[in-house]
Formats: structure tokens, sequence, C-alpha cells
């Protein structure tokens, strides 16, 4: 027997100029997990907004009628108190307060403003039972890893005595290991009658949790998928409106010379001065291919790169890098860009955009001199650039005058990129480039990617998702606790056969 | 890839600018609340024009508003860009008595014998204020203690070092009349005075001060030629638009904002005009500010402190030396500050222990009631020297009307926190 907990019916939601969902239609029955996909931009979280209560009653139109009774929230309160409790893909936690102090945050058992520091804590270690974490309540958040941030997160929602429990994108930053420990967690959550709504990217977790599926696209449901119904090939169809015949561009690779060359690199973590953290890497690219970068979260790659782009990261850096043979230096940022080499970072939000400044003043940032004269910047040259390169990485926005923190994670990754591409770079290294964003933007970073490619850049490219790499890469190379643990041709590669080098790196390491 | 000048594409054009004939409307709305900081000085002006009974627009009153306040307003272009680069400098007011107190030394009490000369004591005070700006940037741009800390404690120490200096509690003057000209002095007249009204004799013979009328004609000239190359520059920069394809801001638009800030130029010309001429300290502030704005809106140092200023981390990224970047910051921040100690030092005529004490705050006001924002990233040059404007006239109208030291503070808190509330409900709102 099952009965409907939540429905939201027509729900319409309108900001100044923009529709952001029209009629939308959620059901969701009693100890499900239902999942809600759509690209990027397509209103899932807006949705989630307004049945938390966040755009409070009366700001949208349609009704959400939530264990029977018609609900008017005009806050997050509101919803909290019926049992809604939504986690945010930017976790909540305060840093430097412990396990215990972030779960009863604002929620503290006390008398009288006084803290029971013993209930509290007992009441934790419960609850950090349930959610299968093993740590201190007294352990400061900033201590534990992201995968762990997650489960107190979810550990602080069963606190309120969940009933719905709704998740924004929350593996989006985990490793593969807590990705699934969290997925089982949502599964045993569902034996004891939770019920959840996730909102994911990652299909492969969606068709391996999910009940039902609802798909939104430009702001409307276009469809809700019964259990039998899911495959990745059907998602994929209705999200983008057409079919993907093909995830990845064809491309036929036309390789040269070597241009960059990595010896022997080391570094050194930036505060444990006493950790290694990159070991004696050696890597290659050239003209005209793309090479890959896989392994696990935590394995160095990000780390690698930046060191290697003006020290960006680490200390106690040695080794050497050689482009077309000949030694250069490397040691700041402006001569890492001299020398032709660009770094897309995977957190464009931080480290890639300044997010109130409009696209335009991003785009020229990395290549001032390239649009000015004696330090003057030409204004309609700058213009033109903007709105050649919005054209050519097909950016979509009103104009080149909209703030990049408006744009959705797709078209904001574009705008680093164009950045990039400004700079005109020989060697370009993109750190999780389609991270966060979804299918139809994802296949245009592909294509950008071939293009440069075509055009005789060298590009590296690291990547959590072996697919991805598997289907844009040349040649991949493996990398573990620091160390290239293997190589192989795109061609003969597998994902086993990555998943293989990984595991007998980490029996040579220990 | 070619990156080099490439044409703008034809689709680019299209969305360069809205078309269609809401344009003009949406064009007044944006433009409106950009300039609703200039018409808050004019309305707050003409309030106190009929508050004090016409005297505020005497040209007595406004150059005095001018020599009162623009030590307010050289110091503020520094801060403004102390505070879009995300930063804060609590130091200024004691930097600026610290460097008018040395000044003065130099001048008055040690024997410098040829180096005491005001032009020479002048610039040393400049350098040296660099100088302070980089002992301070130092520790803020490559050892990251916070500007707020550091500042307060260059707030603490210069002042201490001013009235060391002065020897306690005593000030050093006077100060020589080639000096004071800096804040007290007015353009000379090369053209020569034109009397359209002669003045009125009385009967000892001696003309009576203040009647008849005589144009500063120097004054007016120039008034006039930066009138003209103001129109004409504008007229240019939309031609050049235009003919690369791009639409400018509607002509209508245009015509009425420059009309309206050459007329009022040109009132504030003739009544300066009509007094000794311009102020010399208000050419210096003139000049700065028009080197301060082409610098934050045309140059790459300039976009590249906002950029900073709104994301640190990803200017770093794109190969910006944010280091260094932040002490050039302070070094101007200095040499403003030091340049608005010899402003106050001149127009005093002596240096004084509390010369500039608690002005960084009058300066941070400035700053942000012209719209900058805290969290850095966010201001503009012209919002700045119209907050410092605001403030000035407030400050002068009310001691006009008669208004309590104290109470004066009050207000002036009050229309800080307003015109921030403003800002940021109009904000987000759109």
């Amino acid at each position: 027997m099952t009965s409907t907990i939540l429905e939201m019916r027509d729900i319409t939601k309108t900001f100044p100029g923009v529709k952001a969902l029209s009629n939308v239609n959620l059901s969701v029955e009693e100890g499900e997990i239902h999942a809600v996909v759509g690209e990027n931009g397509a209103g899932k979280s807006t949705l989630m907004k307004v049945l938390s209560g966040v755009y409070a009653s009366g700001s949208y139109e349609g009704v959400i009628v939530y264990r029977g009774e018609e609900c008017h929230f005009k806050g997050i309160h509101d919803s909290e108190h019926k049992g809604i409790v939504i986690i945010h893909q930017e976790l909540a936690l305060v840093p430097m307060l412990s396990i215990a102090e972030n779960i009863f945050l604002g929620n503290e058992h006390a008398k009288f403003g006084v803290i029971d520091w013993n209930a509290n804590e007992t009441r934790t270690s419960a609850l950090l039972k349930k959610v299968g974490l093993k740590e201190d309540p007294k352990t400061l958040i900033t201590n534990i890893g992201v995968g762990k941030q997650q489960l107190v997160e979810i550990a602080k929602a069963l606190s309120k005595e969940v009933k719905l429990l709704i998740l924004d994108e929350p593996t989006a930053s985990l490793s593969e290991k807590d990705s699934q420990a969290l997925l089982d967690l949502l599964l045993e959550f569902k034996r004891q009658g939770m019920t959840s709504i996730l909102i994911s990217h990652k299909l492969n977790e969606v068709n391996r949790v999910a009940d039902k599926v609802t798909v939104i696209r430009d702001g409307r449901t276009i469809e809700t998928l019964a259990k039998k119904d899911i495959s990745e090939d059907r998602i994929i169809t209705s999200m983008v409106g057409r079919s993907l015949d093909d995830r990845y561009p064809p491309r036929e690779p036309k390789i040269g010379e070597t241009v960059l060359q990595v010896k022997n690199w080391s570094v050194y973590h930036p505060i444990h001065a006493e950790r290694q953290v990159i070991k004696g890497i050696d890597i290659s690219v050239r003209k005209g291919e793309v090479v890959g970068i896989a392994g696990l979260m935590g394995a160095g790659r990000t780390e690698f790169a930046m060191s290697l782009f003006g020290r960006s990261y680490g200390r106690h850096i040695t080794g050497e890098v050689l482009l077309k043979g000949k030694p250069i230096d490397v040691s700041s940022v402006s001569k890492a860009v001299d020398h032709g080499i660009a770094y897309v970072t995977e957190d464009r939000k931080t480290y890639g955009l300044n997010l109130i400044d409009h696209i335009k003043h991003n785009i020229t940032l990395a290549n001032l001199p390239g649009v000015s004269r004696h330090a003057v910047i030409d204004d309609l040259r700058e213009l033109a650039v903007a709105n050649d390169y919005k054209a050519k990485t097909n950016i979509r926005s009103s104009s080149v005058y909209q703030m990049t923190g408006n744009l959705s994670g797709g078209n904001q990754q574009k705008v680093v990129l164009s950045k990039w591409l400004f700079a005109n770079p020989e060697v370009l290294i993109l750190d999780e480039p389609t991270r966060g964003i979804d299918v139809g933007a994802k296949y245009e970073i592909y294509t950008i990617i071939a293009r440069l490619a075509s055009e005789g850049k060298a590009i590296i490219v690291i990547s959590s998702e072996m697919p991805e790499l598997l289907g844009i890469t040349d040649r991949i190379y493996v990398m573990n606790e620091g160390r290239i643990v293997g190589e192989m041709a795109a061609s003969d590669a597998s994902q086993e056969k990555i998943m293989r080098a990984i595991v007998r790196g980490e029996g040579k390491a220990s | 890839m070619s990156t080099e000048s490439t044409p703008a594409p034809k689709s680019g054009v299209a969305e360069d600018v809205p078309q269609g004939p809401r344009v003009a409307v949406s064009a007044l709305i944006t433009n409106l609340r950009e300039y609703g900081l200039i018409l808050a000085l004019i309305a707050i002006m003409v309030f106190f024009q009929f508050t004090t009974s016409g005297t505020l627009f005497k040209p007595v009153n406004l150059s005095n508003l001018v020599q009162q306040n623009s030590f307010i307003i050289v110091m503020a272009l520094g801060m403004l860009l102390v505070i879009v680069s995300g930063h804060i400098d609590l130091s200024v007011g004691s930097v600026a008595g610290f460097i008018g107190a040395l000044a003065a030394m130099m001048m008055v009490i040690w024997p410098l014998g040829p180096l005491s000369n005001p032009l020479v004591v002048s610039i040393v005070c400049l350098i040296i204020g660099g100088l302070i700006g980089a002992a301070q940037g130092y520790w803020i741009a490559y050892h990251r203690i916070p500007s707020f800390i550091v500042t307060l404690a260059g707030m603490l120490i210069f002042r201490g070092i001013c009235q060391a200096l002065l020897g306690g509690g005593s000030s050093v003057g006077p100060l020589p009349d080639g000096f004071k000209a800096l804040s007290s002095g007015f353009i000379p007249d090369v053209i020569g005075p034109l009397t359209l009204i002669p003045p009125t004799v009385n009967a000892a013979g001696k003309t009576i001060m203040g009647s008849g009328l005589t144009l500063h004609m120097t004054t007016i000239v120039l008034g006039l030629v930066a009138v003209l190359a103001y129109a004409y520059f504008g007229l240019r920069a939309r031609r050049t638009r235009e003919q690369h394809g791009y639409q400018a801001e509607p002509f209508t638009l245009f015509v009425v904002k420059t009309l309206v800030t050459s007329a009022l130029a040109l009132f504030l010309v003739y009544q300066f005009a009509s007094y000794r001429g311009l102020p010399i300290v208000l050419m210096v502030m003139g000049v700065l500010i028009a080197l301060f704005v082409f610098v934050t809106k045309r140059m790459t140092i300039g976009r590249r402190i906002y950029a900073m200023g709104g994301n640190a981390k990803a200017a770093q990224l794109s190969g910006i030396k944010t280091e260094r970047l932040t002490l050039m910051v302070f070094v101007n921040m200095g040499v403003l500050s030091a340049l608005g100690g010899l402003i106050i030092a001149a127009r005093l005529g002596q240096a004084v222990p509390a010369a500039g004490l608690g002005s960084e705050l009058d300066v941070i006001a400035a700053v942000f009631i012209g719209g900058a924002s805290a969290m850095g990233g966010v201001g503009q040059v012209i919002g700045a020297v119209v907050g410092g404007f605001i403030m000035g006239v407030m400050n002068n109208g009310m001691s006009i009307m008669g208004v309590n030291v104290d109470w004066q503070q009050v207000v002036k808190g009050l229309v800080l926190l307003g015109a921030v509330v403003f800002d940021v409900y109009n904000k987000n709102k759109g």
C-alpha cells in the first residue's frame, strides 16, 4: 500500500523577465526514492526552493499538498517543522565548530539558554551511528573530508525528525567510494520507510537507487518514469529533447611533436610540510593530442596541475618543465601564461570567475594586453573579442554584459574556457571540465576540446568520469597517491583496466 | 586561433544593446539609477540653498566649500581603490596629520637651508607618504595580515609620531605663503580681469568689497575649453561606437546629459570667476579625479584591481600579481594621504597635533555613500567624489544654518546608513 506524501500541482514561478517554472507537477509516494533530473537551469533547484519555502507561499502560483493538507510555507522553518528537510549542494556547515555543535545548531538541547553538552553529544553519537559515521562528536568539521561532511548534514536532517529528505546533488563532490556509501545509506533509509527526493546529474546513480524519475526541461515537467522504464538513454533523450546517439563528438587525431614535458615533478603539502603530495611525476603531451589523467579523488591530480601552473599549490616544488624541448620557468602564473600554458580550474566559482562582473570582463582578464595599447584598454576591441568568443563557445546569455554569477554552470564553464582560449595557450590543462554541468553543455565542451586539438593545441584533461576520458582522449595516464601508476592508449583502455592500474598502484605504494 | 582585433560578428551586434521602442525608456531607467547619486547631491544643494537663504552658492562660500573638503576627496580617490580591492585603510587621517607635522618641521623648525623650499618639502613628503603606504601594504599583501589590523596599528603609530614631532600639544607655524597657496591660492589670471560692472566707490574714495562684477577671464576660458572638450570627446566616442556597428545610448539622452552637465559646470565656473577664480586646490583635485577615472575605467591596472576585489583567487590564477597589486594600491593611498596632509596644513597655515583626526571616517563614508561595496570589487571614482561632496555640502550647509556640531554628526551618520541601505535594497530588487 502506498500513498502520496507530496503533490506539487501546476507550480509556476516567475522572476523579473524569466519564467523559471511553468505548470510543473511532481507527485511523490510515501517511502520511495524519487529522482528529479534535468539540465542545469532547467528549474530543479527553483522547484525545491518553492517546496522548502525559500520562496514564500504567494510568490509562486500552484498548490503544494503534503500529507493530505495544502501547505503555505512562509519560510524554511515552516517546512522543516513539517519534516521536509533539504540538503543543499553547497554544504551549510560551520567549519570551526564541532560535529555535535553543527548538528544541533539553532536547535541545541538547552535549559534557559545554557547548553547541555552531554545530551547533545549522546544524541549526536546516536545519529552518527545511524548514518554510519565513526567520528567523535567533538571533531571539528574542518578536520573531516567532504564525504563525511555530507553524512553530518544527513545526521543533522535526521535530528529534525525528517520525513521527506531532499538531496540536491549530494555526490557532486564525493569520491566514488563515498558516493556508493551515501547511496547505500539512502536505500537503508528507504527500508526504514523514509521518503527521499534526489536531484542528480549522475544518471548511473539515479538508475541504481531511484524508484521513479521526473524529468524537468526548460521549467516544465516532461515526464515521470516508473522504475521499469528507467534507463540512461531514455532519461537523456527526455532531458535534452533529442536523442544523443553519440555522447562524444567524432574526432580524427592529428598528433605532432612533443610540446610539453614534465620530468620528475615533486610537490610537498603547503601546510603539512613533511607530506609529499606529488611524487616524481613524468608526463608528456604532444601537439594535437588530448591526454587524460584518471584517478580517484585525492589522487593528487588537481594538486599536480596547480603546482605546475605557476606554483599555485604546494611548496618545495622540484622537477623540470620542458616546452618543445627547452626548459621553461613556470614559477609564477604570469610566467606560465607567457609560456603558453593555461589551466582551467575544476572550481569555476572559487578559482575561475569574478562572479560580480560581466562576461566581457571575465573573458579578457587573462589576456588584457590582447585588448589594450600602452596599458589602455580598447573598449571596442574588447567588446568584439567577447562577442566573438560568446559565439564560438555558444555562451547563452542576453549579452556579454550579463553577470557571470547569474549564468548556469555550463555557461559559466564556457566563460572560463573562453578566457583561456583568448589567452591563446599552446598547452591547455582542463580540470574536471564538465563537472556539475548538464548533458547538452557537456557535448558542447567536448566539441570545443576536439576543435582545439585539431587546431594543434596540446590538451590535458583531468576527469573523474572514466567514460568521459575514454570518449574524448587519445592517451590516458592513471594517477594514484601522487604517482603515475599507469599509461595506456585510449583505444585499448577500459574502465576495468584503469581501476586495475589504480589498485595495483595502491599495492605498490604501501 | 586568431585573437587579434577580430571584427565583431553580426550576431553580437544585435545582442550588444537591446533594440526596439522600449530602448529609450529602459536606458533612462538604468541611467536614472546610475545618476541617482548625482541627483541626490543636487537635491541636497538645492535644499541648503534655500535653508541658508542663498549663502551656499555664493562665490565666497563655494571657494570655502572646495577648500574645506578637497582633502577628503583627494584621499577618497585612494580609499576607493583600497575598498574596491577588498581592503580598508584606517590610518589615512593619522598619516595626513603626521605628514602635515613633518612638512611644518621641515619648512619652519629644522635648519635645512634651501631644502626647506615648499616644493622640495612637498615632494619629499609625498615620497614618504608612499613609503608609509608600502610599509603597511607589505604586511597586508605579502603576509596576509588583515588590512583592518595593520592600518589600525598605523592609525595609532602615526598619530603618536605626529604628536611627538610637534613636541606634545603645540602647533608649528606659520607656514610660508608659497606653501599656503596650495590650499588658499587661486590660479593667476593670465588673460586679465574683465570688469562688467565697475565697483561702487564710497565717499572716502575706497571701493566697497563685493560690489560690482569683475570676471576672472582665465577661469572662464578654462571652463569653456573643458566643457567643449567634454562634449567633443563624448560625440567622438559615440561616433566610433556607431562606426564599429555598435549601438550607442539614445541620442536624446546623450544630449540632455551633456547639456545638463555643461550647464552645471558653467554655472559653477561663472560663480568662481566672479570671485577670485578657480582655487588651485580645485585644479589639483580635478586633475586627480580625471586621472583616476581614466585609470579605473580604461587602464589594465584598474581592471585588475576590480578583478582582484571581485575574486582574488580567480584573479591570481588569471596571471594577475595580486600581492604586488595590493602593495601598489596601498602605496597610492599613502601618497594621497600625504597630499591630503599637505592640503590640511596649507589651509590651516600651521601644523597642529589634531590635524586630520577622524578624517579617515569621512573618507571611508564618502566611498561607501558613493556606492562601493564593503566586500570589494564594486565602486566608482565619480561615486566616491560625489559622496565626498555630499558630506562636504552637508557639513557646510549645516554650519551656515547654525546646526550644532553634535547633531551634524547624527545627520551625517543617518545619511551614510540611508545611502547604503538604499543601494543594497536597489541591488536586491534589480
